[in-house]
């Protein structure tokens, strides 16, 4: 199932299968294409009832914050996975969408909802992410300093470490004022239906910039999933590499968070099911692939639930099932391996 | 407490922990018993003691100001909340927190593995399943009919749990509990998906939060149901020990092992059930209690149970306090501060088993 780039290919046969290979991945990422943009189609024009225009413009904005969302959380994925070395580790299963959740809770905390309400919602974001990335940066550091030598320690602390982000918020936000929370709960736990415009504008600036400057990443991040050993002696800086990768990705999951909230297996669903689809770990491949099955699992998702089976904001419940299942049998077959 | 502080705390005898599947069990030479610490009937009257003196003193910790003095001259509206709310509130501690501790130990003995846990394993997200069918279902009937339910779906969804992992052939320690909180999160997700179609998403939080702050007389005596599953345990007890040790070496010395499973699922899903439909959750507490308590005293059942219950209760007990103290006159529900203070532990107690499993 691997076509690594760096395989010598001595006949002409494995030219032609490189070219085949090349023609699937061609036609695997138009498919998906297409089918993202029949959802996102779909999504605008599927049941309108009256005014076309107030429709439009409400549910443009859904589906710009979904698209945003779910190229980031693919994005992310990808990338922490390759700097990880395998295919488990998502971000937000090792727990960095609820350390986002915590660290917004403690500002809360500390300045009180007042003065959050006088400050610029932008100034505050930027604030926020800005703390995240500093946090989550130590953590992955601390967290692989070793290298990620025992996984499966790994994934059970950063699942637990989750746990204990997520109980820390309740208890901070239990010592907040009542009345204050009461006006903060809102801003606080976004869901896909309520989306802040305001936040939307500057982090599609945000995500765009950041997916912009890991292109230039991406070729020795190819070198970087074949481990550290082998990217040094390639002549990679793999520290630098690492680090800046690790900076996108808590950027890209500080974005997703604050607009929608923790959703927790998606990543990891889309970044498998890209390398399924691609069959290959070149970066160039699947990222794309995995931000358009996202937006295509989000978006679509997100119209059938709601406009055929009118069910309303289960989408990420319905993740989690289908994900949580996917981890099982990850865990499984790796263990067996 | 102090029983945990007996001298002998080194470790150097543990055996490693169980890995390797059931494949080659017949290779394997039978885990030793770790008889490590030594532990007499005045630990216990000690640690028991302790204990009560623990438990009075809650009972005087609340909003409305109640001291000792206020009993003996008999306000009646004193008096009154003091036994309607304060002496059931400190009943309903102990229980949940010796019965959920027990649980998890007979657990750990029966999967072989220290981090499994009713909360580690989808017993309570089953339990909380049930509770939710029973609602939607059978909304009519008594609670007992609807804790049955609950106790049904517990016992299938650790059953379930079981042949998971029974069908990994490299059964390791880690991949366990994480296949089985995996296993707890896609239920909760169904049950979720239930409550929210049903408009029932409040009444699942008071489940998966444990709370005591709406414990009233007469709201939480089926508690007591678990003083009979404790003693049921305690009969047990030796058959557990023998059964950890493994299906063979049981079947060898004549112990039904299939019949001890299942006793000791019966026990498991009643005590999480009952204590889910009163309490509501309490995170890590299966977890952290018995294996603090093997670490310091070995691993025979029936010596470690009666400490383990004793150190449940004092934790839950502790936290509770903590619960009601920090954010004075509001309150913290008990499963949030556990679960700080648990996830904290349970991260060390893994880093720590790594280190020296390597």
């Amino acid at each position: 199932m691997t076509t690594s780039p760096a395989a010598v290919s001595p006949a002409a046969a494995s030219t032609a299968h490189e070219a085949a290979q090349l023609r699937r991945r061609r036609v695997v990422l138009t498919v998906l294409a297409l089918l993202a943009a029949a959802s996102v189609v779909g999504y605008l024009t599927v049941d309108v009832v009256g005014s076309w225009t107030f429709v439009l413009k409400l549910r443009s904005t859904q589906v710009a914050a979904l698209v945003l969302v779910g190229t980031a959380i693919a994005y992310s994925t990808v990338l922490f996975q390759t700097v990880t070395g395998n295919r488990i580790l998502t971000p937000s299963v090792m727990g960095f969408d609820s350390l986002f959740v915590l660290i917004q809770t403690v500002i809360v905390f500390l300045f009180g909802a007042d003065m959050l309400a006088q400050t610029d919602a932008r100034l505050k974001f930027g604030f926020e992410i800005a703390v995240m990335v500093a946090f989550s940066v130590l953590l992955f550091r601390l967290l692989f300093r070793r290298g990620s030598h025992d996984l499966y320690v790994m994934v059970l602390v950063g699942i637990v470490l989750g746990t204990l982000f997520s109980g820390l918020s309740t208890f901070v936000s239990r010592l907040i004022d009542p009345n204050e929370y009461l006006t903060l709960q809102d801003v606080m736990f976004a869901s896909f239906n309520s989306v802040n415009e305001e936040l939307l504008a500057v982090s599609a600036v945000l995500v765009v910039a950041v997916m912009a400057y890991g292109v230039r990443l991406l070729r020795r991040l190819d070198v970087v999933a074949l481990g550290r050993d082998h990217a040094v002696n390639l002549g990679v800086n793999h520290r630098s590499v690492v680090n800046q990768a690790l900076v996108a990705v808590a950027l890209l999951v500080s974005v997703s968070t604050a607009l929608v909230g923790p959703i927790t297996f998606l990543g990891l669903l889309v970044a498998n099911l890209a390398r399924q689809l691609t069959r290959t770990f070149v970066h160039r491949w699947t990222i794309p692939a995995a931000a358009l099955v996202a937006v295509i699992a989000l978006v679509g998702g997100q119209l059938v639930l709601a406009r055929m089976f009118d069910f309303t904001t289960s989408l990420s419940v319905i993740i989690n099932f289908v994900g949580g299942s996917y981890f099982i049998l990850l865990l499984l077959r790796e263990s067996r391996s | 407490m102090s029983v945990t502080e007996s001298p002998s705390l080194s470790r150097t005898e543990r055996p490693a922990p169980a890995r390797g599947g059931r494949t080659n069990r017949s290779a394997r030479p039978p885990r030793r018993l770790r008889t490590r610490g030594e532990i007499r009937v005045w630990h216990l009257l000690v640690s028991a003691v302790v204990l009560a003196l623990l438990a009075l003193g809650s009972l005087f910790v609340g909003v409305s100001d109640i001291t000792p003095t206020d009993l003996v001259t008999g306000d009646p509206d004193k008096v009154r909340v003091f036994l309607v709310s304060r002496v059931p509130r400190m009943a309903a501690i102990l229980l949940a927190g010796m019965a959920m501790s027990v649980a998890g130990l007979i657990m750990q003995h029966l999967t072989r593995n220290r981090f499994v846990s009713p909360s580690t394993a989808g017993t309570v997200e089953s339990a909380m399943l049930g509770v939710l069918v029973a609602i939607i279902f059978f909304g009519s009937q008594s609670v007992m009919a609807k804790m049955g339910i609950a106790v049904v779906f517990a016992l299938a969804g650790t059953f379930v749990f079981l042949q998971l992992i029974r069908r990994t052939t490299f059964r390791d320690m880690i991949v366990v509990p994480l296949v089985g909180i995996m296993f707890g999160g896609v239920i909760q997700a169904v049950t979720t998906f239930f409550a929210y179609r049903m408009e029932l998403l409040q009444s699942l939080d008071t489940w998966s939060n444990g709370d005591f702050s709406g414990i009233l007389s007469g709201r939480y005596e089926l508690l007591y149901l678990v003083l009979g599953a404790l003693a049921i345990g305690y009969v047990f007890a030796d058959r557990f020990t023998v059964a950890g040790m493994g299906e063979e070496f049981a079947l060898n010395l004549g112990v039904s092992y299939t019949r001890v499973v299942n006793a000791g699922l019966a026990i498991i899903a009643v005590i999480t059930a009952v204590v889910v439909v009163v309490v509501g959750a309490i995170p890590f507490l299966g977890l952290i209690v018995p294996n603090i308590v093997t670490m310091a005293l070995g691993d025979n059942l029936r010596r470690v149970l009666p400490v383990t219950a004793l150190g449940g209760a004092a934790f839950v007990l502790v936290c509770d306090v903590i619960g009601r103290t920090v954010r004075y006159p509001y309150e913290i529900p008990v499963g949030t501060v556990v679960s700080v203070v648990g996830s904290v532990v349970f991260i060390a107690l893994i880093l720590n088993s790594r280190r020296k499993a390597v």
